[in-house]
């Protein structure tokens, strides 16, 4: 059980339109990711489901039940936050239990819960520590345990990977994973993290200025964007868009990835100089300069050789374009 | 080379600073010394500590004997302590209020609440005191405690809610999930936080009100609700004044204030330190 319906969901701060009638269905046991750029409204919308914040109009539906004026604790919800948030004069086993002390559950079943919690997540050991004698990544995983005791309908994650650095966010990630399927509860992740949107979201949901510009599980959004924002935003390194008129196909640009570009020293579609290489080991980024695009980005595979200045040629796959016209929006061929 | 420079600027830093300490604290010695000497001896010299002929108690018989002095002692803990404790509840609570909730006319609260660093509450001393004679409250340390917390409360409110607006949000969000109350939540989450702020407002607030004269002499010069600073006038006559029992006196009275400085200061110390760094 854990079910979210949002229903036209509006939140202004005076005259300042954050949320602009926003609908979505999150379904139970499904793990959704909200993403788009800072300040795009995916905290606020996100702190509106938890009752952190007031909605301005629209409905807010957790299993069926309005609970727009629900208090936050009565939603049956956890949350995780950027900044951990870990109560700093209680320790671990406190930090984790007084949610529950506070629903006023028996000590013994609270110590219980606690235990298994710190079981599932490596905390044993710390049980007794206060948060300041924590590393980031344990207080990360502490703040995850405060949310799992509460069995909570539904999840709510705030960036929650951002201030560890990049070995520990993998090793997160791939925990939070195995906790969903493990726990097999609703989950919502806001991230503007692509790998982590690609690699946990069943649906993902991309926001721009307050709005939904398109929902759709990963593999759909990378392989059927609505329009030039999705396009862009999903997938890394992102989606070169050419100018379609110099190229004489249809529409204002065309997006093609990285990865559907085929390079070539002697002949092709587009003519440019190399200005910078990246060698990544597994993969080459190849940045190429030609007007009128711009900076193309090539991404091949294995190691390829390539220096500053050199001539090449790129050819789009044009099966796997996209076409854009002047609004941005996706032209059917 | 470096190094040297550095014990020389850090020497002339102390040099000045000690310097300073000495003018401060000067007056203080001098009020000490001489309240255990002759009163011959502070008159003919008064910065000379005292010596086996000169050294006399006298001051502190007189004080201790006469008055009631350890009422009046009592009366001003009593009063100090009171309005510090209403200043700092107070005073958190409307900080914590205008930091952490968006409503209709919060900015304009927040400056009506500074309006009184401004304006000095002796303004309105009549009208203070028509309002304590109506409400029966003359000659009551209630009184002085009232009028306390309302001239103390201007400065906390401002400087509280500086701190309280760094207080993470998404700690008090945290709890508000986890159910605690917003009274949970200010005084087991906020208040913990801004401690040493608390500090710094508590050693504002405590030193006026210890060592005013005006209020007490005006709505508590009974004898049963006396503090210290006007208890100690009787010695202070318009032809003689009993310098060795006004000097004692003084010594006594600034004890207490250092005790409860020494109690904030550990506290305050971290405050300003952690005011700069931020
Ligand atoms: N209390 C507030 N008062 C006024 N405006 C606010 C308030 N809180 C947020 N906003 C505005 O709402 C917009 C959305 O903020 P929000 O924090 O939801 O962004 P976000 O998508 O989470 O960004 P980020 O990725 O940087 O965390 C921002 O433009 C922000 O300035
Ligand atoms: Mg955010």
């Amino acid at each position: 059980m854990g079910n979210l319906t949002l229903d036209k969901v509006c939140k202004s701060f005076g005259t300042v339109d954050v949320i602009r009638e926003v609908d979505l269905a999150v379904n139970d046991g499904e793990f959704c990711v909200f993403v788009g750029p800072s300040g795009c409204g995916k905290s606020t919308l996100l702190r509106m489901i938890a009752g952190l914040e007031d909605i301005t109009s629209g409905e807010v539906k957790i299993d069926g039940t309005v609970v727009n004026t629900t208090p936050p604790s009565q939603r049956e919800i956890a949350m995780v936050f950027q900044s951990y948030a870990l109560y700093p004069h209680l320790n671990v086993r406190d930090n984790m239990g007084l949610g529950l002390k506070q629903a006023g559950q028996p000590r013994a079943q609270i110590a219980q819960t606690v235990e298994r919690a710190a079981h599932m997540l490596d905390l044993e050991s710390y049980l007794n520590r206060r948060p300041a004698e924590l590393s980031g990544g344990q207080r990360q995983r502490v703040a995850i345990g405060r949310a799992i005791v509460r069995k909570p309908k539904l999840f709510l994650f705030d960036e929650p990977l951002s201030n560890l650095d990049a070995a520990l966010r993998v090793q997160t990630r791939i925990e939070i994973a195995n906790l969903h399927r493990e726990l097999g509860a609703t989950m919502i992740y806001v991230t503007h993290d692509q790998v982590e949107a690609m690699t946990l979201a069943d649906r993902i949901v991309v926001l721009r200025d307050g709005r939904i510009e398109q929902v759709g599980a990963p593999m759909e959004l990378y392989k059927n964007p609505a329009n030039e924002f999705v396009a862009g935003f999903i997938g890394s390194p992102k989606m070169n868009f050419l100018d379609a008129p110099a190229l004489g196909v249809a529409g204002k640009s065309l997006g093609i990835r990285p990865e559907h570009l085929a390079l070539s020293r002697d002949a092709g579609m587009i003519e440019g100089r190399v200005s910078h290489v990246e060698q990544l080991g597994g993969e080459t980024l190849i940045y190429l300069r030609a007007d009128p695009h711009g900076l193309i980005t090539v991404r091949l595979f294995g190691e390829h050789a390539a220096e500053v200045n050199d001539r090449a040629f790129v050819t789009p796959d044009m099966a796997r374009a996209f076409h854009f016209g002047a609004d941005g929006q996706r032209l059917s061929m | 080379m470096s190094a040297r420079a550095n014990i020389l600027r850090s020497s002339f830093a102390h040099a000045i600073l000690i310097a300073y300490t000495i003018l401060a604290l000067y007056p203080v010695l001098l009020i000490v010394i001489n309240s255990m000497k002759s009163r011959r001896a502070i008159f003919n010299d008064p910065l000379s500590l005292p010596t086996r002929e000169t050294f006399d108690l006298v001051g502190f018989h007189t004080v201790l004997e006469q008055g009631n002095f350890l009422l009046y002692f009592q009366n001003s803990m009593v009063v100090t302590v009171a309005s510090l404790f209403f200043v700092l509840l107070f005073g958190a609570m409307a900080a914590f209020a205008l930091a952490e909730y968006r409503f209709r006319g919060n900015l304009l609260m927040a400056l009506y609440l500074a309006l009184g660093i401004m304006i000095p509450i002796r303004l309105g001393t009549v009208a203070i005191l028509e309002i304590m004679v109506a409400a029966n409250l003359v000659n009551t340390l209630t009184a002085l405690v009232l009028v306390y917390t309302a001239q103390g409360l201007p400065l906390a409110v401002f400087i509280l809610s500086e701190f309280m607006r760094q207080v993470s949000d998404d700690l008090k969000n945290a709890a508000r999930i986890d159910g605690l109350s917003e009274y949970r939540i200010f005084f087991t989450i906020a208040l913990p936080l801004v401690r040493p702020a608390l500090a710094t407002v508590a050693v504002f607030t405590m030193i006026p009100i210890w060592n005013d004269l005006w209020f007490p002499l005006i709505l508590a010069p009974g004898e049963s609700t006396k503090t210290l600073t006007l208890g100690s006038q009787i010695f202070l006559g318009q032809y003689v004044t009993n310098w060795n029992a006004v000097l004692a006196a003084l010594t006594l009275a600034i004890f207490p204030v250092i005790v409860l400085y020494l109690i904030f200061s550990r506290q305050l110390i971290r405050g300003i330190t952690k005011g700069a760094v931020k």
